[in-house]
């Protein structure tokens, strides 16, 4: 049947090439773009099921096809495990003629799969994942890394924190690369603002009790306790810290606060703290107007993976249509060579590397009694620029 | 005997044919877990342990072979060869311990001795933690054949579970396999017949944790990665559910058994029942369970018996 289906597909592609009806090529005459996502785990809220939804509100706002040729979306759950995820990719690229990968949540997934789209020559878009290794020592021509990373949210957060007289840290640190990277340059940062880290301690993902991890951090004598994980472990680490009166004694900073966590905590715990987001939805006429149609269809507002999914997949076609071709190498430069300019990026490049810069905010959560809805949970602080937020480009991964 | 080596021969067509016809990399996959099926059957179908804890020789293997494929530069049957012993080695010093006890105590020795490797590969800095072996090359077999092509990798896993499936046969129908039948159906009498009930355990414990480590070993080839999933009980039950799914005991029931779950695994993932995997899975074991108990082909044999017998 696939022998069949392949020899068709031979003879329709040499009789387009005879009779020049195609100039210069979507490969198998459609552009297929992957969702690999946490569907059902830790990181469901962030990048799962919404990602999804991100994707074909940015295809159906390009119009559904490219170049006259259709775009499709197949979506999977990596289950957070790299080799779910690997596994589907390598099947993707091998068996499904998929174009492009893009959502890539938990960090160990993205650097499995971004070893194997690497390998085949196909672009990640990478939208949730933190780490700042793809950019970095893992970096690649093929990975672009969009809505933000560890470095941002140390410089945005971290940076003010030990400048305005909070020299001890403690961490509480996901388990796996995320965490560890974080933590890594969250500590770097500390460091070089004249703080000192008294303490780490690592919990696994998925952690659902996180009460031995606190008193750790409680007997530590630190000034903050710095939560570097992420989704339901921030909300589950904090809630702890909230039972064990960690929060009236010590500063407690989340790290890396997404949206739907945020909400999900009762004011009373969270109200004050700061976080670095690449995105809110309540920044501006521009963001609400799409939040606002995100929201009629999933349900709830958009998390910063979410804005990011759709900003960059809406790029990756557009470059598609500018160089005529769906060719990897082609669209990535051009990719590189236009400015994404959206709701979601501002002040925006696609840096060599693969690192987008953009303006990235310093939040604070507010409490309970400023709140005009449900959905109205941040105050905007500042805006960081993307140059200032992110980390600087390494020499050797200076793709041109 | 002439009729079984038709069978055979039907199925080694198939399996040379399947890759033009299915994904190459599942059909892999399929084979590494009915190999790990097949080791885990020896004991269980043929000794009646049940080791709740095999999934760490999977892991075991597939760490070591990761490792010295990732930073030493082996030809792949080298590394293969390595994680297959480093698997038979820790199934030596496991089921010495392991063997000492009977019935649920085994499961639940060889489930926290299972326990103690995983906490140590989620912990330990080689393995990578969460991340797994990442991107390990799957080098050329003897330095000549690139395995990086999907067809040259196909046969040479295929090649691998032929003798890991042939060495299990070999064992069972071999006098020591007819004393492990002994031993699995009346133990005290294999003892007052003179036999030395637990070193016969023992060593199968070790061709069966040796023949994990092969599954093992070959299935990081494959996917270029090691990971924690291997090495966690949840891949211990999923063995579990493969043999008494496809007929414990049972020369294919593994094969069979390991198809069926990755098969399934395999379309739902994609669609939308891939949140209720496990629902469905544990549904169909209680169903195995309850209604048919010697599996897919043990069930197939009795009807087979019952008619033409």
């Amino acid at each position: 049947m696939k022998a069949m289906k392949k020899t068709l597909l031979a003879v329709a592609m040499s009789v387009a090439a005879a009779t020049g009806v195609q100039a210069e090529g979507i490969s198998n005459d459609v552009v297929k773009i992957g969702v690999l996502a946490d569907m059902g785990g830790v990181y469901a809220d962030i990048c799962g099921q919404g990602c999804v939804t991100a994707v074909e509100m940015a295809v159906e706002d390009f119009g559904g096809t490219v170049l006259g040729k259709p775009i499709e979306i197949v979506s999977a759950d990596d289950q957070n495990k790299p080799d779910v995820g690997s596994a589907k990719v390598r099947q993707w690229i091998e068996d499904e003629n998929v174009d492009v990968v893009t959502g890539l949540v938990a960090s160990s997934v993205t650097g499995a799969v971004t070893k194997v789209l690497t390998d085949a020559k196909k672009i990640a878009l990478i939208s949730a994942s933190a780490s700042n290794a793809f950019t970095t020592k893992a970096c690649s021509p093929y990975n672009a890394h969009w809505t933000y990373n560890v470095a941002a949210l140390a410089n945005g957060t971290v940076k003010p924190m030990v400048e305005s007289g909070k020299k001890k840290w403690f961490f509480i640190t996901a388990d796996y690369a995320f965490g560890h990277a974080l933590e890594g340059i969250a500590t770097k940062v500390i460091e070089s603002s004249g703080g000192e880290v008294v303490g780490a301690v690592r919990a696994p993902l998925g952690t659902t009790d996180f009460s031995s991890y606190v008193l750790q951090a409680q007997a530590s004598g630190a000034d903050v306790v710095g939560l570097a994980n992420a989704g339901t472990d921030f909300v589950n680490s904090l809630k702890t810290a909230a039972e064990f009166g960690l929060t009236e004694t010590t500063d407690v900073a989340g790290l890396l606060v997404f949206t739907p966590n945020a909400q999900a905590l009762d004011p009373a715990i969270a109200a004050g703290m700061k976080a670095t987001t690449g995105f809110y939805w309540d920044m501006d006429d521009q963001t609400r107007e799409w939040s606002a149609r995100f929201k009629a269809r999933h349900g709830s507002i958009p998390a910063m993976p979410h804005a990011g999914a759709y900003s960059m997949t809406m790029h990756y076609l557009n470059a598609i249509k500018a160089a005529g071709t769906d060719d990897s190498d082609a669209v990535m430069k051009q990719m590189k060579a236009t400015k994404p300019d959206d709701f979601f990026a501002r002040n925006a490049y696609l840096r060599n590397d693969g690192r987008m810069v953009h303006d990235m905010l310093l939040v604070s959560i507010k409490d309970a009694a400023s709140r005009k809805s449900a959905d109205d949970i941040y105050n905007i602080e500042a805006t960081i620029p993307g140059d200032v937020a992110f980390n600087p480009m390494l020499p050797e991964c200076d793709f041109k | 005997m002439i009729k079984i080596n038709k069978l055979y021969l039907f199925l080694i067509v198939i399996a040379l044919v399947a890759p033009s016809l299915v994904y190459p990399v599942f059909l892999m996959k399929l084979l590494c877990f009915a190999l790990f099926a097949c080791a885990f059957n020896l004991l269980l179908g043929f000794v009646g342990l049940l080791s709740f804890g095999h999934a760490v020789f999977l892991g075991t293997g597939g760490y070591i072979t990761g490792y010295l494929m990732l930073h030493t530069g082996l030809t792949p049957e080298l590394g293969i060869l390595a994680g297959t012993l480093g698997a038979g080695l820790l199934g030596a010093v496991y089921g010495k311990l392991a063997v000492k006890r009977e019935g649920i105590y085994f499961a639940m020795v060889t489930l926290a001795l299972a326990q103690l490797a995983f906490f140590f590969y989620l912990q330990a800095p080689f393995t990578g933690g969460e991340d797994g072996l990442q991107g390990v090359p799957r080098g050329a077999l003897f330095g000549l054949i690139d395995l990086n092509d999907n067809f040259a990798m196909y046969y040479f896993v295929l090649a691998i579970f032929i003798f890991g499936f042939w060495l299990v046969q070999r064992t069972v129908h071999s006098p020591f396999g007819q004393i492990l039948k002994a031993i699995r159906e009346n133990e005290p009498r294999a003892v007052s017949l003179g036999y030395n009930v637990n070193d016969y355990k023992w060593v199968a414990f070790i061709i069966s944790s040796a023949l994990a480590g092969l599954a093992g070993s070959t299935k990081t080839l494959v996917f270029q990665l090691a990971s924690l999933t291997d090495v966690h009980w949840h891949m211990s039950g999923e063995v579990v559910l493969m043999t008494l799914l496809g007929g414990m005991g049972t020369i294919f029931g593994p094969l069979v058994g390991a198809g069926v779950v990755i098969s399934i695994q395999n379309m739902l993932s994609g669609g939308e029942l891939g949140n209720y995997i496990h629902i469905i899975m544990g549904l169909i074991f209680i169903v195995c369970v309850l209604a048919f108990r010697s599996g897919i082909v043990g069930e197939f044999q009795k009807l087979v018996k019952k008619n033409f017998g």
